[in-house]
């Protein structure tokens, strides 16, 4: 049965759409990730156009990352005030970009970027947890005793100013490296279609020395406000959300992500990891090959959009 | 130097076949100019998102045409169905340490986004090149004028080349050489065909008459390409509403995410 994607515009097979949908929502579960870095690349592969992919991505994570943050809520394990200086740095780095977005779609580079984008961070956090997940699989072969963290240690974010207090995590840490971290992840969920998790939960429990207890709930509350902003400015600028696209894909996802979430609680953390990891480099060398392979056509037509 | 050799071919078939003709002095234009009609069923089309394709139909005739050589064969009707015009950038790729990126690019300036012609034969043995390239009839003698200063001609014509074989090989330009066909001496048929990926909005069918290799009349009618059903009316919201569509579509995934965390709820 095919399906009309109005935006996209093109005809898909709505069981395979479904199936990416549940496939990447029950590794989502079962991981505890967003999956916008996973359902991206899929649609891409499937020939969906990168800048319909981008926006209907983000749009699919603000439905995969909602239910978690109400538990989050539930459970009073989400920090509001450090959520809030967050997403002021979230909005703001979405914003630019979305504006950078644009200006490269202008130029015909924009398909190249969000690949080689995806190449790196896939292939670089891809090898990083390989190897995390690697050693700690073989500590608990020989069942050696984890490392005691530190997280009263200091470094050097906690010496920048503009200090605040954040009650709920019991810290008292510097707004301007909070905001940075937001305008990052901005930036990637409006040029990655991502939510951008699992770069935000290591840096803030490596990097900012946050709570572990805090760091899923707060993280989740800005991935839905940053990407639901993202959303509503890539439908407004780039007229580029597909929501048959999306609305397939969501419906999919949150009920594979049940069952992913039943299965990951029986399995054990390290190898979670490390097959998660495993996932992360498959997806990021599949797009490695596309850029170096010849293409079909050296040559491509755009309508439209160049009114000088 | 073709038109000339057609007519001294044409000269002692003349003085055999038809010796009545004699009467009238070939090559001398007759006192009345040829007219041309065109017709079609409709002057809107519908289409809906499972569009295959279809093949449109314009009717003509020919008055006052000039029964000698009308019997010999030389009219010539071209039909073409010109789509709404935009801006088309082409762009090549190129090997960049090993990365194959964009790196040139032409944009032309106001160019059919679909364009179907349908003629009596070869368009390329009706006319000589020079003057199709004046009239702009057939993909090949298309207008494409890129944008802007280009230092390199040679570049032009690589582009233009590339451009017209991905608009042929997507579909979005056709051409039929017997598209044409004349049901009686003087009435033809047309037939044109549509993509399935034509693009809507307003189309314009031109038809060109041809005597002798030469263009003595012609006409042309809009045709309205309308697409309709539930995909259109989303992308029509996308484009004129589009901040109220980019809230629906968050409303969307609020519902969903909020709904199964509801359904799915263990406590």
């Amino acid at each position: 049965m095919t399906v009309y994607l109005p935006i996209a515009e093109l005809s898909v097979n709505i069981f395979i759409i479904l199936g990416m949908g549940a496939a990447v929502g029950f590794l989502s579960g079962m991981f505890g990730v967003g999956g916008g870095f996973l359902i991206t690349p899929l649609l891409i592969f499937y020939n969906i156009p990168p800048v319909v992919a981008v926006a209907t991505g983000a749009n699919q994570v603000v439905a995969s990352s909602i239910s978690g943050a109400i538990t989050h809520f539930r459970r009073g394990t989400l920090d509001m005030k450090l959520g809030s200086v967050l997403l002021v740095g979230g909005l703001a780095g979405a914003t630019a970009g979305v504006w950078v977005f644009s200006w490269l779609r202008r130029l015909g580079q924009l398909d190249l970027f969000i690949s080689i984008l995806y190449v790196v961070l896939l292939g670089s956090i891809g090898a990083l947890m390989l190897q995390e997940s690697l050693r700690a699989l073989r500590r608990a072969k020989n069942s050696q005793p984890l490392p005691v963290k530190r997280p009263g240690q200091h470094n050097w974010v906690h010496r920048l100013p503009l200090k605040m207090r954040f009650k709920k995590s019991k810290i008292y840490l510097s707004a301007i490296p909070i905001v940075g971290l937001g305008f990052g992840i901005g930036v990637l969920t409006s040029i990655m279609g991502v939510g951008g998790g699992f770069i935000m939960v290591p840096a803030m429990i490596y990097l900012l020395r946050i709570p572990t207890n805090v760091v899923v709930g707060t993280s989740l509350f800005q991935i839905i406000f940053v990407t639901a902003y993202t959303t509503m400015v890539q439908a407004a600028t780039n007229y580029s959300v597909d929501i048959v696209l999306a609305t397939i894909l969501m419906v999919a996802g949150v009920i594979g992500a049940q069952y992913g979430v039943r299965v990951g609680q029986k399995l054990r953390g390290e190898q979670l990891r490390a097959l998660l990891a495993l996932l992360v480099l498959a997806v990021g060398i599949r797009l490695a090959i596309g850029l170096i392979v010849t293409p079909d056509d050296v040559y491509s037509v755009a309508v439209g959009g160049m009114s000088y | 130097m073709r038109r000339l050799l057609r007519t001294l071919l044409l000269l002692p078939l003349l003085a055999l076949s038809l010796p009545a003709a004699a009467q009238v002095p070939f090559g001398q234009a007759s006192a009345v100019k040829e007219g041309l009609e065109i017709g079609a069923s409709t002057s809107e089309i519908a289409i809906t998102s499972d569009f295959r394709g279809a093949d449109l139909t314009i009717f003509g005739a020919l008055t006052n045409a000039d029964e000698l050589f009308l019997a010999i064969g030389q009219y010539d009707v071209v039909v073409t169905l010109e789509g709404p015009k935009d801006y088309a950038t082409v762009r090549k790729k190129e090997r960049v340490f090993g990365i194959w990126m964009n790196t040139e690019g032409m944009t032309f300036e106001q160019v059919p986004e679909s364009y179907s012609l349908a003629s009596t034969r070869m368009i390329d043995t009706i006319d000589e090149a020079p003057s199709l390239n004046n009239i702009g009839v057939g993909i090949d003698h298309l207008a494409l004028n890129p944008v802007g200063y280009i230092p390199d001609s040679g570049m032009i014509g690589e582009f233009r080349d590339a451009y017209r074989r991905l608009k042929l090989s997507n579909g979005l330009y056709q051409r039929d050489t017997s598209g044409v066909r004349f049901v009686s001496s003087s009435l033809f048929r047309a037939s044109l065909k549509l993509p399935a990926n034509i693009p809507d909005g307003m189309h314009m069918v031109r038809a060109y008459l041809f005597k002798s290799g030469e263009l003595i009349n012609q006409r042309e009618m809009p045709l309205r390409v309308v697409k309709t059903g539930i995909e259109q009316a989303i992308t029509d919201a996308a484009h004129d509403r589009p901040l109220a569509y980019g809230f629906l579509c968050v409303l969307i995934a609020v519902i969903t995410g909020w709904g199964a965390s509801i359904v799915f709820r263990k406590d």
